[in-house]
């Protein structure tokens, strides 16, 4: 038997809903694929089935379809593709007789659907991203009016426009295509047929976009490719924003080697005034002592290895004097606080011969942890590095702006380094005060130094010294 | 003269393009039919990309440029003399809807130098999402960069208004951290994700009568670390996203290749790390993620702890353990499919589908869109078997790009 040939119309809006119904119809009437010419782009809704001479309705056999197939159709009519009516109604057909084919990933058929539905989605996706709205003059209703024109690859502005319907409820807006225009007024959204490209007035926000557009981008990593790969040229003509990207891609090379060459500048001096502001006596970040202790028993929650936790200084809020040592030492660490251990023991000595009022003072170190190394049962001192002296800086800065002694005494090179910011020549700049920004600072060494002087007619000759340092402190307050 | 809106535009987004972040994906799904301007439907849109490759969905900008700390590997630190500006949060609102408006963007991503102080830096972001959101019904995306020592109430309410949270751990290890950012506490920033985190948990419990909380940062929290800035290996920045996932629910760990600033600090190092890096650890992260792979298994192919720049880091790991390989593709677990080099998630899915009705062949696993190229070594097949390949010596050169191209990158 001759195949006859039936041509099938699909109107331009539509064209799922048009597809579906007569798909279902033919495949219940038993057509064959073959017997099919599919045309698309029919004026009106109306006429679906261009065969003035339909076959009678046969026997219609009950039709069930995996929803899959649906989903999968719905979308792939919007394919440009000519073929695509034709390719969904073989596909269909096939599906009747082996529902399971849906799921079989790699049959080349369907392989060829899912390759034009993902076109498709892409497009869409596209479309939402890439279409930019101008401002128009406001309507009679008062509502906002914008307007865009937009070239897709496929058909897709129909799916979706209901997208921008729900994002800009609000305004007024024409989307124009060459295919067909989609106009949202008044929370109603119709469709038209195409257009040309309109012309639209001018934008200021498309400045400021530019802008924006410009000064986000990173000269530092380029890569061309990668935006072109997600933001294809095709589209670049009716975004307002592309128009910068030959620039930036011609001047990115120059700014980053200008960045390079340029010599580290100074700090502005308003750096410096914040600076001393947090650190010292400002009164934005400044934490009481109960605040202090709590940020400093939240950090010992966790306390890193190697390390003893964060030993806070004592001694009263309003001390004249302020002593500053290096680290806790094993001692302290197992107390909790400042020089409990040996050298604590020899410094009340020593203030206590030179007539200085140790109680009085507040007594604190430039680094809050014991820096240890673990040999058998006992913990090794360690000296700390620049970075736990900057970190430590944090803490005793805190102190210092809370306590604001009238001096401070540092002890020993890391306590110097910390508050001058340099701890060379410290035997030859002991004995005497130093003004800096935290204040007048006394230098001397640390009792620990004398602890450790092998030499019993020197560790008497430093004891003394040490106590002589004590003293002028002492006559400094006094 | 004060400063037109333009002019603080291009200061205030020259200064946030160091974030990474551009995502406006994985919130709820919200739109403005029944009053209010703009909609989130699931997945994101970038609605435009940069020459650095880079996507852009949200206006990222700075409320203020202007910071009291003095953050090293930061082009905004207290010491720098980049140009400041400021924002009024009358000009962000009106920059965020008028770019809205005309679908430039999906929402607002609002970070800022800390000013005055960290609560009063807070209050002003806060200030500008409630704005947003009650004054205007903005249904978009919005991204808060928190300030891990602002107030408890301050976060609170920022969680209620926005759809992300994010806080910065900046770098890798606690010490480094100490190092460039003096201000900046690592415990701080632990105790702010954590409290995110809780709340986040507790919007989602109904109360007895069945009622919900309001939504609280329904897009999660997130957070970046520079790369490259100070020594860390790969396996230190990838054992630390791996206790941010665990610990804190995090949604997304960025890495951002430290890249140099003007006008940049002198402690920081002046080699610049290649950008594949950063590729490296997104892939890691990745594998990490959704394919089953562990942070030692990623990280144990070199002795130095760095991942191999110059191959993806599953081809690298099916190299080292080529004893697993080849995998029989039409009865392999899952579990293994997913570990073979050019087989992503979606390639396996349709394989474990499609094996089902048919004995899968080369032509097939082509069609499905499996990367052969790197598949081939690795995997049996009806009609292929790779023979003596996956055991050859020289299969890693196939895959490597010859030596001298390397300096390019």
């Amino acid at each position: 038997m001759a195949v006859r040939m039936i041509t099938v119309s699909l109107p331009r809006i539509g064209t799922d809903r048009a597809w579906r119904d007569a798909a279902r119809t033919h495949l219940g009437r038993g057509t064959r694929p073959e017997a099919l010419l599919w045309q698309a782009g029919a004026p009106a809704q109306t006429d679906l089935f261009g065969a003035p001479d339909m076959p009678a309705p046969g026997t219609a056999h009950a039709l069930t379809v995996p929803r899959a197939f649906l989903d999968l159709a719905r979308t792939v009519v919007w394919h440009a593709d000519p073929e695509r009516f034709a390719r969904l109604y073989a596909f269909l057909w096939r599906l009747a007789e082996r529902p399971a084919l849906i799921r079989d990933t790699a049959d080349p058929g369907l392989v060829r659907l899912r390759q034009m539905e993902k076109n498709v989605r892409r497009c869409a996706h596209k479309m939402k991203a890439f279409v930019r709205f101008r401002d128009i003059a406001p309507g009679s209703t008062g509502r906002r009016r914008f307007a865009a024109w937009f070239e897709p690859t496929h058909h897709t502005l129909e799916p979706t426009a209901p997208f921008f319907a729900r994002r800009f409820a609000d305004m007024d807006w024409i989307i124009a295509t060459p295919d067909i225009t989609a106009r949202h007024e008044n929370g109603t959204l119709t469709f038209g047929p195409g257009a040309q490209k309109p012309d639209l007035p001018q934008d200021a926000a498309e400045e400021l976009w530019g802008t924006y557009f410009c000064n986000i981008f990173n000269p530092a990593r380029v890569k061309v490719s990668a935006m072109t790969s997600e933001m294809p040229r095709k589209y670049w003509h009716n975004l307002p924003e592309a128009r910068h990207i030959p620039g930036l891609i011609a001047g990115a090379e120059a700014r980053v080697r200008e960045m390079a060459a340029r010599a580290p500048t100074l700090p502005p001096v308003r750096a410096a005034r914040i600076a001393e502001r947090l650190a010292g006596t400002g009164v934005d970040r400044v934490m009481d002592f109960e605040a202090l202790h709590r940020r400093a028993a939240e950090e010992n929650r966790e306390v890193p290895d190697g390390y003893g936790r964060i030993v806070l200084g004592e001694g009263p809020g309003d001390a004249p004097l302020m002593i500053v040592g290096e680290q806790p030492g094993d001692a302290e660490d197992r107390a909790g606080r400042p020089f409990v251990g040996p050298s604590g023991q020899l410094l009340d000595r020593e203030a206590a011969a030179a007539g200085l009022d140790r109680s009085a003072a507040y007594v604190t170190n430039a680094v809050k942890r014991f820096k240890f190394v673990q040999r058998g049962k006992r913990r090794l001192h360690q000296p700390p590095d620049r970075t736990e002296i900057e970190h430590g800086r944090w803490w005793l800065d805190h102190e210092i702006a809370l306590v604001r002694p009238r001096l401070i005494l540092a002890m020993g090179g890391t306590a110097a380094e910390s508050l001058t910011g340099s701890r060379t020549g410290l035997l030859k700049r002991r004995g005497r005060i130093e003004e800096t920004d935290r204040g007048p600072v006394f230098l001397t060494v640390h009792p620990s130094y004398i602890l450790r002087l092998p030499d019993p007619a020197r560790k008497k000759d430093e004891t003394e010294r040490f106590r002589e340092d004590l003293a002028e402190v002492a006559r400094t307050l006094a | 003269m004060p400063m037109s809106l333009n002019e603080k535009l291009a200061i205030l987004s020259d200064a946030a393009r160091y974030d990474a972040s551009c995502a406006s994906s994985g919130t709820t799904r919200r739109d403005s039919r029944k009053g209010g301007l703009g909609s989130t439907e699931g997945s994101g849109i970038c609605h435009a990309y940069a020459p650095d490759g880079r996507c852009i969905s949200l206006l990222k900008i700075l409320m203020t440029n202007f910071c009291i700390y003095d953050c090293a590997y930061c082009v905004n630190r207290v010491s720098s003399n980049t140009p400041r500006a400021r924002f009024t949060p009358e000009e962000v609102v009106h920059l965020t809807l008028e770019f809205y408006r005309r679908n430039y963007i999906e929402g607002l991503f609002l970070s800022s130098g800390i000013i005055r102080s960290p609560d009063a830096t807070m209050e002003d972001m806060v200030r500008i999402a409630r704005m947003l959101r009650v004054g205007h019904g903005f249904k978009g995306y919005i991204h808060l960069k928190t300030i891990p020592d602002a107030a408890q109430e301050l976060i609170d309410e920022a969680g209620l208004h926005a759809d992300r949270l994010s806080i910065n751990v900046e770098l890798p290890t606690e010490q480094a951290v100490r190092a460039f950012a003096p201000e900046k506490s690592p415990a701080t920033i632990r105790t702010a994700m954590d409290r995110v985190q809780t709340r986040r948990a507790a919007a989602k419990d109904r109360s007895h009568g069945g009622k919900r909380p309001p939504k609280f940062a329904p897009a999660g929290q997130s957070t970046q670390m520079i790369v490259g800035a100070d020594g860390s290996t790969d396996r230190t920045v990838l054992s630390q996203s791996t206790r941010l996932y665990g610990s804190f629910g995090l949604k997304r760990v960025y890495y951002s290749a430290f890249s140099p600033i003007p006008d940049s600090s002198a402690l920081l190092p002046l080699i610049r790390p290649p950008l594949v890096r950063e590729h490296r650890l997104y892939q890691a992260d990745w594998l990490m993620r959704f394919y089953g792979f562990g942070v030692d298994e990623i990280t144990a192919a070199r002795p130095d702890g760095n991942l191999d720049l110059a191959l993806d880091p599953k081809l690298a790991w099916a190299l080292a353990n080529r004893h697993l390989f080849p995998v029989r593709v039409q009865t392999a677990e899952r579990e293994m499919l997913l570990r073979v080099p050019g087989f992503g998630t979606k390639t396996v899915g349709r394989i474990l589908a499609a094996r089902r009705h048919r004995t899968l062949a080369w032509e097939d696993l082509k069609r499905i869109g499996a990367n052969l190229k790197n598949a081939a070594p690795f995997i049996t097949l009806r009609h292929w078997s790779p023979g003596t390949l996956t055991d050859s010596a020289d299969l890693r050169a196939r895959f490597a790009p010859p030596a001298e191209q390397l300096s390019l990158l």
